[in-house]
C-alpha cells in the first residue's frame, strides 16, 4: 500500500516537474473524452428525439381488437364480434404498467353536414381525450379538447381534423359552429394540428373526434362496421329515439317513473360495447411487455379458460417499431465509433509524449536504477505517470463534453440527453488508454541497463 | 572477513563478431573502513571495474563477494536491492534531479528501499545528511539554484540515504575547480574516518588519489601496482 502510494507520489512528482508538457498531454485526452461525452449526450439526444418523432407516428400504438365472429364456417373478419367494453380500456389503462395511454374508439361512417357543405371523413371516432395522448396529438390548431366529462354526459361536441375543417368551413373558423352528423347538431370545440398522411398513405387530417358516448348513443347505435352511409340515414329517423332533430315530437308514450320506482325497478344493464382501444406503451422497447399484460388481463376479464381462442387481438407496428430499434442502434454503434477513434487519437497521443518522456529522463532513469529500483519500479512509475495524465483528462474531458453540450443546447438548441454510462465509460476507458499507451513506454523504461543510461547524453 | 573480495574477474564485451576483453583477471581486496583510489587511463578497464564493483555490471567470470555476499551471480533485480541496500554512487555530473529540491532528491532513494521507513523518518534522516554535508540552509533550493560543489554535496548525501557500507565515487570532482574539489574529498575522508565508511575514488588523476590511503592502479585491464598512499 506504503509502496503505491510512494510511487503515486513520485510520479506526480514528475508530472509537475512539468507542468507545460504534462497539460499539453493530457489536453490529447481531454478533447478524447469530451468529444466522447458530447458526442454521446448529443448523440443520445438526438437519438430519442428521432424516436419520439417516430413514436409519434404511432410507433409504439396498439391496437385491440374485438375477435373474429364465425357462423357456419364463416368467419366474419377481424372485429366481427362485440366482446370490447370501455371498461375493459380503463382497466388495461390502471392495470397495465407498460401501458402509457389507452382510450376507447367508437366508429361511425356518414355524413357531416355545415350549411350548404356536407363531407363524408375518412374518420368519425367516438373516444375519450385520451385518444390525443396515445396518438402524441396533444397540440390543437385552435380550440380545445373535450372532457372526461363531456365523455360522461354524452355532449355534443367534437373537434374536426383539418382536412375535415377545410371542407366544410373553408376560410370560415370552424369554432362553436354547429354542425350535423347523421341529423345530430356537434358544436365544434376545437380543431386538431396537422398530422398529415400516415405510412398507407391515408389521410389523418379527415377526421372527426367525438365523446365516444355521444357517437355511441346518439350517432352509431352498432358497430360502424357493417353500417353503410345510405342504411345509416335511412334508419336514422325511426330507430334512434334519442335523436333531437324535432324536440316536439317525441312524446312520451309511458308515464314517467318517479325515482322510488325506478330505484325499486333496475333497469337491466345494457353490454355497451367499443370498436377497438388503442393504446400506447410506455416506450417502444415495452411493447412486447405491453402486449403480455394486455393479453392476461383481457384473458381475465373476459373470463376466458386456458385454451380457449382469444376473443380479442392485439396489433403493434412491428414495421415502424422495427425502424425505431433498427434507428436507436444505428446511432448507438455510430456514437461507439466516433468516441472510439477520439481515444484512440488520444491515447496515441499520451504514448508519444511518454516515449519521448522516457528518451529525455533517460538519465534520470539510470540514476534511479543504480540508486537501486528495479525494472518494475521504473514500469510502475511510468504507468502511473501516464494513468494519472489519462485521468485527469478523463475529468477534465467529462467537464468540458458536458460544458459543450450544454452550450449545444444553449445556443442551437439540440437536444442532448446526459449519459450517466457514457461518464462511467469515460472515466474507465480513460484509464485503460493511460495503461495500455503507456506500457509501452514505460517497459521500454524499465528494460534500460542502467550504465548505458547514465552515460546517455 | 573482506567488505570486496574480487577473484580473478574477467569482462568481455562483445562487440558484433569482435570480443574486446576490458577486465582481464582482477583479483582485489578491500576492508571495511579504506579509502581506496582506484585510477587508471581512460581505457584501462577502471570505469568497467567499477561498474562491477557497483554491482551495475556482472563479470563474464570470476567472484566477487561484496560483504560475505556472492554477488557475481545475481540477477538484475538482485543486484538493484544490493545497489539500494549498500552501495552509494556519486557521479562526476552530479546526476541530481532537476526541478526537485534537494530535500528530495536525497529523499529519493529511500522510495525504492526494502526497509519500510515513514516519509516523515525519510525526511529526518535526509535532513539530518544534508545538515552534515553543510547545506541545511539550502534544503529547499532545487539543483538550478544551487553551486557545482552544493550539488555534489547534495548528491553525497543522497548516497549515504540508504546508510550504506560501501560509497562509490566516479571522478567526483571532475566537474569541480579545484578549491571545492578539495572540500569535497576532504569530506570523503572525513567520512572514512568518523564513520568507518569504505569508500572508493574512482579517478584519473594522481593529485586526486593522494588523499586516498590506498590507490590501486590499473592499466588495460590488469592491475599494475597496488600501494598505500599517504593520506594528507
Amino acid at each position: 500500500m506504503s509502496k503505491l502510494y510512494r510511487t503515486f507520489r513520485m510520479a506526480l512528482h514528475a508530472l509537475r516537474r512539468n507542468v507545460m508538457r504534462a497539460i499539453l498531454t493530457t489536453l490529447g485526452i481531454i478533447i478524447g473524452i469530451a468529444a466522447v461525452i458530447a458526442m454521446m449526450e448529443i448523440g443520445s439526444g438526438s437519438s430519442s428525439a428521432i424516436q419520439g418523432t417516430i413514436a409519434s407516428m404511432g410507433a409504439n400504438n396498439l391496437l385491440i381488437m374485438p375477435g373474429t365472429a364465425a357462423s357456419g364456417g364463416i368467419s366474419m373478419g377481424a372485429g366481427s364480434t362485440m366482446t370490447l367494453s370501455p371498461q375493459d380500456c380503463e382497466a388495461v389503462l390502471r392495470e397495465c404498467s407498460a401501458v402509457r395511454a389507452a382510450a376507447p374508439i367508437v366508429r361511425a361512417r356518414t355524413q357531416v353536414v355545415y350549411g350548404n357543405r356536407n363531407w363524408v371523413p375518412m374518420y368519425i371516432y367516438g373516444t375519450t381525450p385520451d385518444l390525443l395522448a396515445v396518438r402524441e396529438w396533444t397540440e390543437l390548431a385552435a380550440g380545445e379538447v373535450f372532457s372526461d366529462r363531456d365523455v360522461r354526459n354524452g355532449s355534443k361536441v367534437c373537434l374536426l381534423g383539418q382536412t375535415v375543417a377545410r371542407n366544410l368551413f373553408a376560410d370560415e373558423s370552424p369554432l362553436g359552429k354547429e354542425l350535423r352528423i347523421k341529423n345530430v347538431a356537434f358544436t365544434v370545440i376545437g380543431v386538431l394540428s396537422s398530422k398529415g398522411a400516415n405510412m398507407m398513405g391515408m389521410d389523418q387530417d379527415d377526421i372527426v373526434l367525438a365523446p365516444w358516448t355521444t357517437i355511441k348513443y346518439r350517432v352509431s347505435g352498432s358497430s360502424a362496421t357493417t353500417a353503410n352511409q345510405s342504411a345509416a340515414s335511412a334508419g336514422a329517423a325511426q330507430v334512434n329515439s334519442l335523436n333531437q332533430l324535432y324536440p316536439s315530437s317525441a312524446t312520451s308514450l309511458y308515464p314517467v317513473p318517479s325515482s322510488t320506482q325506478a330505484a325499486d325497478t333496475p333497469l337491466p344493464v345494457r353490454f355497451t360495447n367499443v370498436d377497438q382501444i388503442y393504446a400506447a406503451a410506455q416506450t417502444s422497447a415495452e411493447i412486447p411487455v405491453a402486449i403480455a399484460q394486455i393479453t392476461a388481463l383481457l384473458h381475465e376479464r373476459h373470463h376466458l379458460r386456458e385454451g380457449e381462442p382469444d376473443d380479442f387481438s392485439i396489433r403493434d407496428m412491428t414495421e415502424m417499431t422495427k425502424a425505431v430499434t433498427s434507428i436507436a442502434d444505428l446511432m448507438t454503434k455510430l456514437l461507439l465509433v466516433v468516441a472510439l477513434i477520439s481515444l484512440v487519437v488520444g491515447g496515441v497521443g499520451i504514448m508519444n509524449i511518454m516515449l519521448v518522456s522516457v528518451t529525455e529522463r533517460t538519465h534520470e532513469i539510470g540514476l534511479r536504477m543504480a540508486v537501486g529500483a528495479r525494472g518494475r519500479d521504473i514500469l510502475r512509475q511510468f504507468l502511473f505517470e501516464a494513468v494519472i495524465l489519462c485521468l485527469a483528462g478523463g475529468v477534465f474531458g467529462i467537464l468540458f463534453g458536458r460544458l459543450c453540450s450544454f452550450l449545444v443546447t444553449k445556443f442551437l438548441h439540440w437536444p442532448t440527453l446526459t449519459s450517466v454510462t457514457a461518464i462511467i465509460a469515460a472515466v474507465v476507458v480513460s484509464a485503460s488508454v493511460g495503461i495500455i499507451f503507456g506500457f509501452y513506454p514505460a517497459w521500454k523504461a524499465s528494460r534500460l541497463d542502467p550504465i548505458e543510461a547514465l552515460r546517455y547524453e | 572477513m573482506h567488505l570486496i573480495e574480487l577473484q580473478d574477474i574477467f569482462k568481455t564485451y562483445h562487440l558484433g563478431e569482435v570480443d574486446v576483453p576490458v577486465l582481464k583477471g582482477i583479483t582485489l581486496n578491500v576492508d571495511q573502513g579504506e579509502l581506496v583510489a582506484l585510477m587508471g587511463a581512460s581505457g584501462s578497464g577502471k570505469s568497467t571495474l567499477m561498474n562491477i564493483l557497483g554491482c551495475l555490471d556482472h563479470p563474464s567470470s570470476g567472484k566477487y563477494w561484496l560483504d560475505g555476499e556472492e554477488v557475481s551471480g545475481l540477477s538484475t533485480d538482485g543486484r538493484a536491492l544490493i545497489r539500494n541496500r549498500k552501495i552509494g554512487f556519486v557521479f562526476q555530473g552530479f546526476n541530481l534531479l532537476p526541478r526537485t529540491s534537494a530535500l528530495e532528491n536525497v529523499v529519493m532513494p529511500l522510495n525504492y528501499s526494502s526497509e519500510n521507513l515513514t516519509e516523515r523518518a525519510g525526511r529526518q534522516r535526509a535532513t539530518e545528511l544534508l545538515e552534515r554535508v553543510g547545506l541545511g540552509d539550502r534544503m529547499h533550493h532545487e539543483p538550478s539554484q544551487l553551486s557545482g560543489g552544493q550539488q555534489q554535496r547534495v548528491a553525497i548525501a543522497r548516497a549515504l540515504v540508504n546508510r550504506p557500507r560501501l560509497l562509490f565515487a566516479d571522478e567526483p570532482t571532475g566537474n569541480l575547480d579545484s578549491k571545492t574539489s578539495k572540500e569535497i574529498l576532504l569530506m570523503f575522508q572525513r567520512l572514512n574516518q568518523e564513520e568507518g565508511l569504505t569508500v572508493i575514488l574512482v579517478t584519473h588523476d594522481g593529485s586526486i588519489a593522494q588523499y586516498a590511503r590506498r590507490t590501486v592502479r590499473i592499466s588495460d585491464g590488469l592491475i599494475v601496482a597496488d600501494a598505500a598512499g599517504d593520506a594528507s
